[in-house]
């Protein structure tokens, strides 16, 4: 197991540099730079700016320089700790990314926690009640679930609650916290806000998970060892949450490493759509505008999430089941 | 003979020859046979046809051309057919009357019931080329009268009072086509490259594992918006249309190629395949004739299961504007339209084309489950 972990440690840096240069390829791939689309937003707004000027900020962020020196220069940045400097906004990456971090990990949570609470339930509600109503209802809602887009079922839910309602459940705050400092007051305001796109999320990932856990549960369902704890009298409830729910959980608590990263990028397209201050907004805005430092850094942060959840559902799969051996691996 | 003994006879006949049926069978006949028995995916099924006979010829099914703006006709809502007059059965929809709010300056849309116009079936519109082969003006669905001035909008009118559903029988031509075409080129990559890995093994297999394992731990979404950000602006619509396709493939294509090396793997082993080499055939006869056949269920079901999510994400990225660019039009361009909430509020006609994409997934995941199911025959 020891050796399994630090195995995938020791490829982790080889992985990321890898994609490094991949994600770099990606993000100055286009051609024209963060000045070529600067000078057209102002001339479209009107304005302009001098050639001398566009050199000088041209050389101020080597986007003179040739691509391999460019990502030279980002590499010794990045192993220093330093993600860069945002051309767009002025200020550094970290810094950007940093206040939008703890808004899209509390939101990315909060919609693993409904899938979790509604899918688990539901899943072995539907196992143990197969073929009836609820059931039927289920996987109806399961069908429908999985072919809406996401961002879809935002769009429904902003127009139900305005056209009906008469409210905008677009942001993550009211208009008067926006922009606040962090107290009390704005946490809960947070919390009224959170839940709408919470669940948009989250539902998604709860189509997925009640399928898995209904089909695992039946399988368990009918194995001897429920038919002696029933003939031995054992209550339904306890015996079904006793023994066959823990193992047919089990696969289930593997996904949570990849679904982590899922969420933080499956947000983003959510997160665009109902206006969220998170990183989805940001990343799509930085390569858009060609903001190569920033939708880089976090491209690459997106990544990185993504082999750790990997590695982690990887590790919990060993964990919860132990039949499960590492050492071939 | 007694009649119960001839009704014996006949009906050990009846069996027999429906097991002679059973035993002759092809693999195909025994999987449709199967698919069969699911109403829903058939009922799916036939959903896709439909969907697919849009896309061959949009315009027979349009009722203006897709293109045209009336920026006076802006936000005209759904009428509303209403199939039976005092005379009987007759098709027809009410008027809409516009009148321009004069504080807020947009046009207000009123049904008239009072004014009826009629409409029919194979009518006459707009000049178009049926699949560039053939000029005709018949469309499907349309006022009688060609020269009314009262149209008939079947899902109302967008911002730019073009006609939403012409739009979105269009959009259906895209969508539906991305999707396929999209599965088609990871189909043939994860044939192509699993079934390479699965037969050769060794150097080849870890070399395209690895390739796999790393293209697949990558995170999709953001990778996604990353590429289509990066093509260039000026693109030609049909440059970038097959631009998104080929970016749709290039992570779709690993889990195919993943399943097809198991299959190749398990498949290596069997005694057909052994019989195969020993009578002489050749290694791409070997796989092409005898391995391909053996799993092209499978490879159908999992592919079948694929477009939905193809098309899902097309229509996300090119809602984002980052996909599929106007003056292109697929269901994900066209529900741009409903980016902001207050139009939807006054226009929810708008959403329209999101109903087609959950239609059309739902379709495709149950023809895709109805295959999975059937694609087996000998497994139960």
């Amino acid at each position: 197991m020891l050796r399994f972990i630090v195995q995938r440690l020791l490829i982790l840096p080889v992985l990321l540099i890898l994609f490094s240069i991949i994600v770099f390829w990606l993000v100055q791939a286009p051609p024209g730079d963060f000045l070529t689309s600067y000078i057209a937003n102002l001339a479209s707004g009107g304005s302009s700016i001098r050639e001398e000027q566009v050199e000088a900020l041209r050389q101020q962020f080597g986007l003179d320089q040739p691509g391999y020196i460019r990502y030279v220069l980002w590499m010794e940045g990045l192993a220093k700790g330093d993600l860069g400097y945002s051309l767009e906004y002025q200020r550094p990456n970290a810094e950007l990314i940093g206040e939008r971090l703890v808004l899209t990990v509390l939101l990315a949570l909060f919609a693993f926690a409904i899938t979790w609470i509604v899918a688990v339930p539901a899943g072995i509600y539907s196992a143990t009640h197969q073929n009836s109503l609820l059931d039927y209802a289920f996987a109806l809602l399961n069908y429908v679930g999985v072919a809406t887009p996401n961002f879809m079922l935002a769009l429904i839910l902003m127009w139900i609650a305005f056209a009906y309602m008469g409210i905008n459940i677009t942001g993550l705050f009211s208009p008067a916290y926006e922009q606040a400092p962090w107290s009390l007051e704005r946490f809960v305001d947070l919390l009224k806000h959170i839940w709408v796109p919470g669940i948009v999320l989250g539902i998604a990932g709860t189509a997925r998970l009640m399928r898995v856990m209904r089909a695992n549960l039946l399988d368990e369902l009918n194995k001897p060892y429920v038919v002696t704890a029933r003939a031995k009298g054992m209550s339904e409830w306890a015996l079904v949450l006793k023994y066959p729910v823990r193992l047919a959980i089990n696969p289930l608590v593997s996904t949570i490493g990849w679904m982590l990263p899922q969420l933080f990028s499956g947000s983003l397209i959510v997160a665009t759509v109902m206006n969220l201050p998170n990183i989805g907004p940001l990343l799509l805005r930085a390569l858009t505008q060609r903001d190569m430092y920033l939708s880089g850094s976090i491209l690459l942060i997106y990544c990185f999430l993504t082999i750790i959840g990997t590695l982690v559902s990887d590790i919990l799969l060993a964990l919860v089941d132990p039949r499960i051996r590492m050492e071939g691996v | 003979m007694t009649e119960n003994q001839v009704e014996e006879t006949l009906a050990s006949q009846l069996v027999s020859k429906a097991e002679e049926r059973v035993s002759v069978a092809s693999n195909w006949q025994l999987v449709w046979w199967r698919f069969r028995k699911n109403r829903l995916a058939v009922f799916s099924a036939i959903v896709l046809i439909l969907f697919y006979v849009i896309v061959l010829v949009p315009d027979f099914f349009s009722t203006q051309d897709p293109e045209t703006t009336e920026a006076a006709l802006a936000f005209i809502p759904i009428q509303g057919i209403s199939f039976f007059d005092s005379a009987g059965f007759n098709l027809s929809v009410p008027a809409v009357v516009g009148k321009r709010n004069p504080v807020t300056l947009r046009m207000e849309w009123k049904i008239d019931e009072t004014r009826k116009v009629p409409i029919r079936f194979f009518t006459q519109g707009y000049k178009y080329k049926v699949l560039g082969l053939f000029e005709t003006n018949i469309h499907l669905i349309g006022p009688t009268d060609p020269q009314s001035a009262d149209w008939l909008y079947l899902f109302g009118t967008d911002r730019l009072g073009r006609d939403q559903w012409s739009r979105m029988m269009f959009g259906t031509r895209t969508s539906m086509v991305v999707g396929l075409v999209a599965v088609a080129l990871s189909v043939f990559l994860g044939v192509l490259l699993g079934g390479v890995s699965g037969y050769f093994g060794g150097w080849t297999d870890l070399i395209i594992q690895r390739l796999i394992e790393l293209l697949q731990s990558l995170p999709t979404i953001p990778i996604w918006l990353a590429m289509t950000a990066a093509l260039p602006q000026d693109w030609r619509p049909d440059q970038v249309f097959f631009a998104i396709t080929i970016i749709l493939a290039f992570i779709g294509w690993t889990t195919l190629a993943r399943e097809v090396r198991g299959r190749f793997l398990s498949l290596r082993e069997e005694d057909f395949v052994l019989a195969a080499d020993l009578a002489g055939c050749s290694r791409m006869r070997i796989i092409t004739r005898h391995m391909v056949p053996a799993f092209m269920s499978h490879i159908i079901a999992t592919s079948t299961l694929a477009i939905p999510v193809m098309i899902i994400n097309e229509s996300s990225l090119s809602f984002l504007g980052l996909g599929i660019r106007p003056p292109a039009i697929s269901w994900g361009v066209l529900l741009q339209e409903a980016q902001n909430i207050q139009t939807v509020a006054q226009a929810p006609w708008l959403l329209l084309p999101g109903v087609f994409v959950i239609i059309a997934v739902l379709a495709f995941n149950m023809v895709g489950d109805g295959l999975r199911d059937a694609a087996d025959p000998y497994g139960h």
